[in-house]
């Protein structure tokens, strides 16, 4: 299945990344690891391709277009400051490990060694939280919500079975169908 | 009034406590002719946050009540009695109250529910009939805007269309359709406090299926609509504004003292007060103003301040098909069956059956939990998702006496009051009419061919957040806390807009009829208000 740019819009609503700047959003809790703002996190493109690397691991084989749908989505998810840090610092913590423990960035590893990297930081053993243990902020920021991206778009949805999924406004047409 | 300015107003003739559905539809009602404050404790939500918050009732990270922003200090509570409650669960303070988080389910008593005593034989009766209530019922419709069909022949009378037409059925109630007609068990549609069309100049229903806790297009009515509306027409609406206690002698409340995060106390004063702070914390700032001429709580002659708390309780059961079932695209319901309703007496109390729409796990929260990722991953969804069912049902509680709001002096909330305890307790009477109920639900699973996976029975019921009977209605003052019109038997000026006052709780979703009430009782604070010499209209 062919992930798309236009996919990754449909996404962004349900992760409320389309810009809504500011107003409203200083009454959440803010989200990320607080710490100085100025030290020197990834930027955009280096996030971005390194999401790309580790969206390959985590998603399904059977979708492709994979590059695109990750950097839209991306696009606007770093625009909103809180949540962009707690990611760039997450992709930060990721590279330095791959760095030391297979000598590379996580682009040059293979998908297999992505795959080891994650496994060996824990990603998959614990439960999300945005200002927890190394495991857990990059399971809330790298790894559910790469996923959360695509099982909430409807390409991600109708992979399960499910065009509209939770978070995806697909309508009222849907639920009333039977299955195809 | 600027979003900071929390001072009070100075000339105000009706001061309204908690902006949830209750106090902000009396708010719209009075605020062109009245100077109108609404004091509420919790904030103003930006509608700009709400698919902030949708994330977050996505994300396992998040509890329920982090999507509005609860407060641990400020909502603290206790639960002592046999059955846990789990409060925050089950409100929202701020802006719209705990509509902001609701299910929307909208349904109007039956002619029984107001004489249980005389009809079924438990329970009192009511001290006013459905047919008083009938005209305001209608109103509340239109005002929430209730989407809606003629097709219940369980529903008690109604002279008037929905505002809205019903959602159409959903493809797993086709499934439930064959063998409930098998079963001889009748389904229709429900009524549904959410756009089937635009409506007031709100979003129809675009199917983002996260509608409990939070609808990012307001096509699911929250009091926010008639905040916005009383505002437009004039009234003041303080947000963060928690109201200590009321300050009164032995026949009129004179104030609302109210703190501000500023630290500051602030008194507001006006000439008729409304109390619509739902069901526990309304009963809960009355024991809290406690005074010399009311020691055991404001306007509590009678000793039922906080007494009688009842919720409905839930019965389900579901499991799987070997067929497709399509669920989880939508997050509400299409079709129940009111059909048992009515056979209710003393041994068995009314309940009503929902069909579920979204039974079984959703994809996109299971994929954020587990060990797995890529195929793994798929796998798994594909397994878990598609073949779900369920039938859920709402129980009717009677009031017992020991079930109860009081205050827990051991525990205090952000400003050093004690906090609310929900002693909760249940009787037998729900716990056969819950046995009723699954056994219904078996009947039709079965029929269906389905496997049956889980019930929620008598052992593990819990509650469906409706606070009632804390501050019951009636005409006997050593019987009631307030009159058929709402106000209190022990104050001339203040008026009680809750479930908080229904003597019985049937057993349908409450909200209607809490709009319903408050509509009836504005009326009579209007002709109040109209009498006062200082009041806006009089000038
Ligand atoms: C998950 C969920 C699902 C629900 N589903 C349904 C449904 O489908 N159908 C239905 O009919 N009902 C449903 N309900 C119940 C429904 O939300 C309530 O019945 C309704 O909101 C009650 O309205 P209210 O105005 O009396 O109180 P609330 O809406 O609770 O509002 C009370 C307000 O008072 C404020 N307040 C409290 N104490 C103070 C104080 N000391 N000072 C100042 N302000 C104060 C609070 O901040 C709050 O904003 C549901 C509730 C929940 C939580
Ligand atoms: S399904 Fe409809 S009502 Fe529910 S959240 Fe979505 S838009 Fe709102």
């Amino acid at each position: 299945m062919e992930l798309t740019r236009r996919d990754a819009v449909a996404a962004l609503t349900a992760v409320g990344g389309v810009a809504t700047a500011g107003v409203g959003l200083s009454r959440l809790q803010s989200e990320g690891p607080s710490g100085d703002p100025e030290e020197s996190l990834p930027p955009d493109q280096h996030v971005k391709e390194s999401m790309v690397a580790i969206a390959e691991v985590v998603y399904p084989t059977e979708v492709s277009g994979i590059e695109p749908f990750v950097e839209e989505f991306l696009d606007s998810r770093l625009e909103r400051e809180d949540h962009a840090r707690g990611v760039r610092a997450s992709v930060a913590e990721l590279e330095d490990r791959a760095e030391s423990w297979h000598g590379g960035p996580v682009t040059e590893l293979s998908r297999e060694t992505r795959e080891q990297l994650l496994r060996e930081v824990s990603a998959h053993t614990v439960d999300e939280h945005p200002t927890g243990t190394t495991a857990e902020r990059m399971r809330y920021y790298v790894v559910n919500e790469l996923l959360l991206a695509l099982y909430a778009s409807t390409k991600g949805g109708k992979l399960v079975g499910l065009e509209n999924p939770q978070g995806h406004p697909g309508g009222t047409e849907s639920y009333q169908q039977g299955p195809p | 009034m600027s979003s900071t300015d929390r001072t009070p107003v100075e000339t105000a003739d009706l001061c309204i406590v908690g902006a949830g559905p209750a106090g902000a539809l009396i708010a719209d009602r009075l605020a062109s002719e009245f100077e109108v404050v609404v004091l509420d404790a919790g904030p103003r939500f930006e509608d700009e946050s709400r698919l902030q918050r949708q994330k977050r009732a996505i994300r396992p990270f998040f509890d329920r009540p982090a999507v509005w922003d609860s407060d641990p200090e400020r909502d603290a509570h206790s639960a002592s009695g046999e059955w846990f409650y789990p409060l925050n669960h089950t409100r929202v303070k701020g802006i719209g109250g705990s509509t902001l988080h609701w299910q929307g389910m909208v349904m109007r008593l039956h002619e029984d529910d107001f004489n249980s005593g005389s009809e079924r034989g438990v329970g009192p009766d009511w001290p006013i009939e459905y047919e008083d209530l009938r005209p305001y019922y209608a109103d509340a419709e239109r005002e929430i805007g209730v989407s809606g069909a003629e097709d219940n022949p369980f529903a008690p009378p109604r002279e008037n269309r929905f505002p809205m037409p019903a959602f159409r059925p959903s493809y797993s109630d086709s499934l439930f359709a064959e063998a409930c007609e098998e079963l001889e068990i009748t389904m229709h549609s429900v009524p549904n406090a959410r756009n089937s069309e635009s409506y007031d100049d709100r979003s129809e229903c675009v199917g983002y299926g996260t509608c409990q806790p939070v609808c990012p297009t307001g096509a699911k009515y929250d009091a926010t609509v008639h905040i916005d509306r009383a505002e437009s027409k004039g009234a003041t609406i303080i947000d963060r504004a928690q109201v200590q206690r009321l300050e009164h002698t032995a026949d009129e409340i004179r104030a609302a003292v109210y703190a501000t995060p500023d630290g500051i106390e602030h008194r507001q004063t006006a000439d008729a007060f409304v109390l619509a702070c739902g069901g526990v914390e309304t009963p809960r700032l009355l024991l809290l103003s406690e005074s010399p001429e009311y020691p055991d709580g404001l306007a509590n002659s009678s000793g039922l301040v906080g007494q009688y708390f009842m919720d409905h309780l839930f019965a389900g059961a579901g499991g799987v098909l070997d067929e497709r079932t399509r669920q989880n695209h939508v997050g509400f319901f299409t079709s129940e069956s009111h059909q048992f309703y009515d056979e209710a007496d003393e041994e068995i109390g009314p309940f009503k059956l929902e069909f579920s729409n979204y039974a079984g796990p959703s994809p996109v929260e299971l994929a954020l939990t587990g060990d797995d990722w890529g195929d793994d991953l798929l796998e798994r969804l594909r397994a878990d998702y598609g073949n779900h069912i369920a039938v859920r049902g709402l129980v009717e509680q009677l009031p017992r006496e020991d079930s109860y709001v009081g205050l827990d002096p051991d525990r205090t909330d952000n400003h050093g009051n004690p906090v609310p305890d929900v002693h909760w307790n249940v009787g037998d009477r729900a716990l056969r009419t819950i046995e009723r109920a699954n056994e219904i639900q078996h009947d039709i699973l079965e029929e269906l061919g389905a496997e049956i996976t889980w019930t929620a029975g008598p052992e593990n019921t819990g509650p469906t957040y409706h606070h009632m009977g804390t501050t019951r209605m009636g005409t006997d003052p050593a019987e009631s806390v307030v009159d058929p019109a709402l106000q209190t038997h022990d104050l001339d000026n203040c008026w009680i807009a809750s479930s908080s006052v229904f003597p019985t709780g049937g057993a349908f979703n409450p909200t209607l009829t809490i709009a319903a009430l408050s509509l009836r009782a504005a009326d009579t604070v209007e002709g109040f208000l109209a009498k006062q010499p200082s009041s806006k209209l009089a000038d």
